[in-house]
């Protein structure tokens, strides 16, 4: 922990991150000391195969492979690493889960320990473990990780979707703040376009930017594709409503958005042609690489809240499991402990430069968040974020509807004017019963 | 001795049914035939089996399901999004196979002639066809960028238009998008393969015609058109499979989107199947494929394969 309060006083931004964390030989040596403090002791010949998803910041799959490389080094316990596509983790997980062989963890997306409970190894140990040291679960990490009152995954991070604007043209608009509620934002949305510096969101199959932002919409307005019983409830006034919102914003964006994936408002925004949309950090991280003005002139700010008077997000959660069929149950709560410790997760989630956001409490004092004042709202997305479930279950059903677009083509269907808004919701309520069925 | 020959016979023996097996060549030939029959079984109609019994059950990825019946067409035929899927697959296989059919005929004609630098052209005109799909997809995908599509900054910079053109935004147009790039990979097989054909038709029936005073029209009406048809048949026959069972051009540019207005049922039943997980239901969609592909498949063979057709006489 010393090398924590040294980083703390340092300044600046991902360049001293390399220096602040343990270099090789402190590293080995605090590895092996934890390793011998440890209450999981890695069975003897222990090996370790694990899926995690691919990089998006270079920096930070560097930081994983270190402490990979550190906890071998410390255990002896063999770590294979493959990397695969957001896309491709969950059906490679599920197969694996349903054959009992191939992969002993899965560090993997949404609620993937949901998809198969029974196959996860309770970690309740490593949870209270870690909980107890570093000021607690935030309680979103517990409906991510638990399943009844076992932990059946451990959340490690979460991936935010906010608010991207640029600075000059919101105040140009007439707003000296980014707007808190809805209603302000819509005139924001209005004001821009009026300005010729449009805002933009992914009405089109974009897996991430889509489905956060249009659930974000659903939920502000009141609307729900499941009650807690996980009976469908998409047709309702408030679903109208939100469709309505969207509809009116969606007249004022940038013409295309209908046809945008996940990469489409990265490139438009660091190109200056876009002013407002909703996206992870990773915007900033490339605007201060290829467009410096943009980043310089760019903030991020929480989603605005809606009628129902209360922040309604949907984040990105990155939950890391282990399978019970593992043979070697101690060295997989070994190296999940041992990543979501200080000395290992402080360089790792300053390498990801606002990437990874953590679920553990005190992880709040990271200079990370602080060091740039632009990254402090990614800070709280683990605090703000809901489940894929919405106020249903948390589950192969939630993943199924986020998979198949239910809400995104509900949204984009009304906005585009190709269905009226009845029409729009018996598409998804027809589709959203099947998948609840 | 009439005794000892009766007694004698069956010692001569007929062959046993097993040393006639033994000896038979058609017996023998359907062993050389066993390796091949195993490849395809193990690799074609196993899969294929697998797929259409999938859609009779309620599969997830991950957990074995239960047989369910038709429930999962019963389903499809109420849902809007799989009919535009249909409408979407039919209007982009149609279209993009009568333009893939004409240019490709057109060109093939051209590269027929006499021209310099024949060689060349030749293998230029392959390059769609050799650039790897997604590759060429992505390509497009830029090329109807709604911020940086060249060819709205091309025209802008001319000032015929004011705003981007939303190519893949709009559904027309999105569709209209997707089709031309599928016409743009597509026509140089076309082109080949039927200028492969040109090639076999004697010069001597070209004389002949030229000195009975044909016209040029005749010429491609009474000689090329008739000696090309095997040929057309079978490569439209693979035209259309490809087209019709298009994924990556689709899956690099839209998505399927806007609106599911350039779904495919190829695009639907991975989203389906793989993305959300729903195997029974992807392969339900993957299964009502096959009518149409055999439809397709019975058309060309039958509509074109005729052989007095072929030889310039009417269809009786």
């Amino acid at each position: 922990m010393t090398d924590f309060t040294r980083r703390t006083v340092l300044q600046g931004g991902t360049a001293f991150a390399a220096a602040a964390a343990l270099s090789g030989e402190a590293l080995t040596n605090w590895a092996k000391a934890w390793a011998q403090a440890s209450q999981w002791k890695p069975e003897k010949g222990a090996k370790i195969n694990l899926m995690r998803w691919r990089r998006f910041v270079e920096a930070e799959d560097a930081a994983f492979m270190k402490m990979i490389a550190a906890f071998k080094t410390a255990t002896g316990v063999e770590v294979t690493v493959t990397n695969e596509s957001f896309e491709d983790i969950q059906p490679k997980a599920s197969v694996v889960a349903n054959t009992g062989q191939g992969l002993d963890m899965v560090w993997g997306l949404y609620s993937l320990p949901h998809l198969f409970p029974a196959k996860c190894m309770d970690q309740t140990d490593v949870a209270n473990y870690l909980g107890k040291k570093y000021g607690g679960w935030t309680p979103s990490a517990e409906m991510y990780g638990k399943s009844g009152n076992k932990w059946i995954g451990i959340p490690v991070a979460t991936t935010g979707g906010l608010m991207n604007y640029r600075i000059s043209s919101m105040e140009k608009a007439g707003f000296k703040e980014f707007p808190k509620d809805t209603g302000g934002f819509l005139e924001l949305v209005k004001a821009l376009k009026k300005n010729n510096t449009p805002a933009g969101f992914a009405l089109g199959h974009a897996s991430g930017d889509a489905n956060t932002w249009l659930h974000w919409a659903l939920w502000a307005h009141g609307g729900n594709l499941v009650d807690k019983s996980d009976k469908v409830v998409i047709n309702s006034p408030e679903t109208v409503k939100a469709l309505e919102y969207v509809k009116a914003l969606y007249e004022n964006f940038i013409p295309g958005t209908a046809s945008w994936n996940d990469s489409s408002n990265n490139k438009i925004f660091v190109a200056g042609d876009l002013h407002l949309t909703s996206n992870g950090i990773s915007i900033y991280v490339a605007a201060q690489k290829d467009n410096k003005a943009v980043a310089e002139d760019m903030n991020h700010a929480y989603m605005p809240v809606g009628p129902v008077g209360k922040p309604t997000e949907l984040h990105l959660a990155f939950p890391i499991l282990t399978f019970n069929f593992t043979k070697a149950p101690q060295a997989c709560k070994a190296l999940t402990a041992f990543m979501l410790e200080a000395e290992n997760f402080n360089p790792w989630i300053e390498a990801a430069q606002g990437y990874l956001s953590h679920f553990l409490v005190d992880y709040d004092k990271n200079p990370v968040w602080t060091a740039d004042p632009k990254r402090t709202p990614y800070r709280d997305v683990s605090k703000r974020t809901l489940t894929p479930g919405g106020q249903g279950s948390l589950g192969e059903k939630a993943a199924a509807a986020i998979a198949d677009f239910v809400v995104v083509d509900m949204f984009a269907n009304f906005a585009t004017g190709r269905e009226d808004a009845k029409g729009a919701i018996a598409v998804a309520e027809r589709q959203a019963k099947r998948i609840y069925r | 001795m009439v005794d000892a020959t009766i007694s004698a016979r069956p010692r001569i023996a007929e062959p046993s049914a097993w040393s006639r097996l033994r000896t038979n060549r058609h017996w023998l030939g359907y062993w050389f035939m066993v390796p091949a029959l195993g490849f395809l079984v193990l690799f074609l109609a196993y899969p294929l089996g697998l797929g259409v019994w999938l859609s009779f059950t309620d599969t997830k990825i991950g957990r074995a399901g239960e047989f369910i019946g038709l429930e999962n067409y019963e389903w499809l035929g109420g849902d809007s999004i799989f009919w535009i899927s249909v409408f979407n697959t039919l209007l982009y296989t149609i279209v993009a196979s009568i333009i893939k059919f004409a240019a490709g005929l057109y060109l093939a004609l051209l590269l027929n002639k006499h021209l310099p630098f024949k060689a060349m052209i030749r293998a230029a005109i392959l390059i769609p066809f050799i650039v790897p799909t997604v590759l060429s997809a992505i390509a497009f995908w830029w090329i109807y960028d709604s911020q940086f599509s060249i060819i709205s900054w091309s025209l802008r910079k001319i000032g015929l238009i004011s705003t981007n053109i939303d190519f893949l935004g709009d559904p027309n147009n999105a569709r209209a998008s997707t089709i031309f790039a599928n016409i743009w990979r597509g026509v140089p097989f076309v082109a080949i393969t039927l200028l492969a054909g040109l090639q076999t038709v004697s010069p001597s029936l070209y004389e002949a015609a030229t000195i009975d005073g044909a016209t040029p029209w005749q010429r491609f009406r009474y000689i090329t058109y008739p000696l090309l048809t095997p040929i057309i048949a079978v490569v439209m026959t693979f035209s259309v499979l490809f087209t019709f069972t298009d994924f990556q051009l689709i899956w690099a540019m839209t998505r399927g989107g806007p609106v599911n207005a350039t779904h495919l049922m190829a695009t639907l039943s991975y989203q389906r199947a793989i993305m959300g997980g729903q195997l029974g239901e992807g392969a339900a969609i993957a299964t009502a494929m096959i009518p149409f592909l055999l439809a397709a498949i019975m058309i060309s063979w039958f509509g074109l394969q005729r052989r007095k057709w072929q030889q310039g006489g009417d269809n009786d």
